[in-house]
């Protein structure tokens, strides 16, 4: 048997809540985040950040969480799909995910999900090329990649007055 | 029965993390004092956008690593009258963003650009790229053909150096077990220089090079006065092509100069075949995208 290290404490703020767990150093955020919290809507897909099923918010910023060592989580403020509907009120990205048919397995979802809220929070007006490299980085096996295309449109559209340019 | 053989000689399908230790120093002293106490001991961690795939596959041999997260002293983007420093910890995000190297340094931005999805880019960095020493790697050509320096720190103190020679064979670098890299160095050019990048892959995006080109040329009617190539995944390590350059330097960009450089370029290179595409199709791309690039600066 290897040699093995201690568990050490990590505190951070997961949708909103702090929270603390013991964990060894190099165990995946994602890993946490199921196995630790319980927060089990974050899903792994390839386990080495080719296919975004596992995408969180770290700080505002996407990041797959495969590839994050708990300890880099330390202190961090970290949104996951569960944190992303207010009480029965969904958030426009989910809503218009269901109301388009975005997902049909649904183990890409949540990643899809984080990612177009991503995108929108960066950029509320992004135009069609920019949903595609916004959604780039995350992989579907089901739905063809166009119902979840017309979601994020639709996201846009009931999220703000104006139509996106450029379609 | 020789299943079985070729089962148990194979290693784990996934790491046992309770064997991995991440240390998460406060300061650069810290760091560099536990580099100095045990060097070699403690290597580096930054982004770990391939770092943790090695750890995932379960073909991460190193066991101790020292994450540079935390260090303030690596990050952030300087810009002087002469030079842009980017500490190492500058992620493929941030340097997109950046106004200054975007306008004057295109090349490093695109390659940014083209380096992985955007969760990769919003963890991976320039040091980390650097470090990790892949040939295919996606910064490095743009770094060359800019000149960049960079700022290799220890207890013992800092040095810079110039990035081109600093990679010395596959994996290898003239870096010692105590040094951390802090920063690179771009100059800051005068002269507008004409400016190519492409990549070549399996995809447009978020695929790894099978070849890739950085190229930079101060031309004056037709006549390159200086020129700077440097090409991905066709040699150990991310390679200048000077010899090319030489014989580049100088003269008018013709039809017949582009070809020869070509045959000059099929002599300093060298290409294999692997995991991502052969050595016959590595010298054709690399050759293309050079003839590319000369046709793009000769007009």
């Amino acid at each position: 048997m290897s040699e093995t290290v201690s568990r050490i404490a990590i505190a951070c703020r997961v949708n909103g809540e702090p929270r603390r767990v013991h964990v060894f150093p190099m165990v995946r955020l994602l890993d946490v985040l199921r196995e630790e919290m319980h927060l089990t809507g974050t899903k792994e897909g390839c386990g080495e950040g080719e296919c975004g099923a596992c995408a969180v918010l770290m700080n505002g910023a996407l990041v797959n969480s495969c590839l994050i060592p708990a300890v880099e989580a330390d202190g961090a403020e970290i949104r996951t799909v569960e944190g992303m509907a207010n009480g029965d009120q969904l958030h426009a990205v989910q809503q218009a995910f269901l109301e388009c048919g975005g997902s049909q397995c649904g183990i890409c979802t949540p990643g899809m999900v984080m990612a177009a809220v991503a995108l929108l929070e960066r950029n509320s007006h992004p135009d069609d090329a920019e949903i595609r490299e916004g959604l780039a980085g995350n992989l579907c096996r089901c739905t063809g990649y166009k119902k979840i295309f017309a979601a994020v449109v639709r996201a846009c559209e009931s999220t703000q007055d104006t139509r996106p340019v450029n379609r | 029965m020789r299943i079985n053989a070729r089962y148990k000689a194979s290693k784990p399908m996934r790491a046992y993390i309770p064997a991995y230790d991440l240390r998460v120093p406060g300061s650069l002293s810290e760091a560099l004092a536990l580099m100095a106490r045990e060097p070699g001991v403690w290597q580096p961690f930054a982004g770990g956008t391939d770092l943790m795939v090695l750890l995932e596959a379960g073909k991460l041999s190193h066991k101790k690593f020292l994450s540079v997260s935390r260090l303030d002293d690596l990050r952030g983007i300087e810009v002087s009258a002469d030079s842009v420093i980017l500490g190492a910890l500058t992620t493929y995000t941030e340097i997109q963003k950046h106004p200054v190297l975007r306008a004057e340094f295109p090349l490093l931005c695109t390659a940014a650009r083209e380096t992985g999805s955007i969760a990769t880019q919003n963890r991976g960095t320039l040091g980390g790229n650097i470090v990790n020493a892949s040939p295919a790697a996606d910064s490095p050509p743009a770094l060359l053909v800019y000149d960049a320096e960079i700022e290799l720190v220890s207890e013992r103190g800092a040095r810079w150096l110039p990035y081109h020679g600093f990679h010395t064979g596959y994996k290898k670098m003239q870096s010692s077990p105590d040094e951390l890299l802090r920063a690179v160095r771009l100059p800051r050019r005068a002269a507008p220089w004409r400016q190519y990048y492409r990549k070549v892959g399996t995809r447009k995006r978020q695929a790894m090079a099978k070849g890739s080109f950085a190229g930079a040329a101060l031309m004056d009617n037709g006549t390159s006065r200086d020129i700077r190539i440097a090409l991905g995944s066709v040699a150990p390590l991310v390679l200048r092509a000077v010899i090319t350059e030489d014989s580049l330097r100088g003269g008018r960009i013709t039809p017949t100069v582009i070809a020869t450089a070509g045959e000059t370029l099929a002599r300093e290179i060298v290409p294999i075949d692997d995991i991502r595409s052969t050595a016959r199709y590595r010298l054709r791309v690399a050759q293309n995208l050079l003839e590319e690039f000369l046709s793009q600066i000769s007009k």
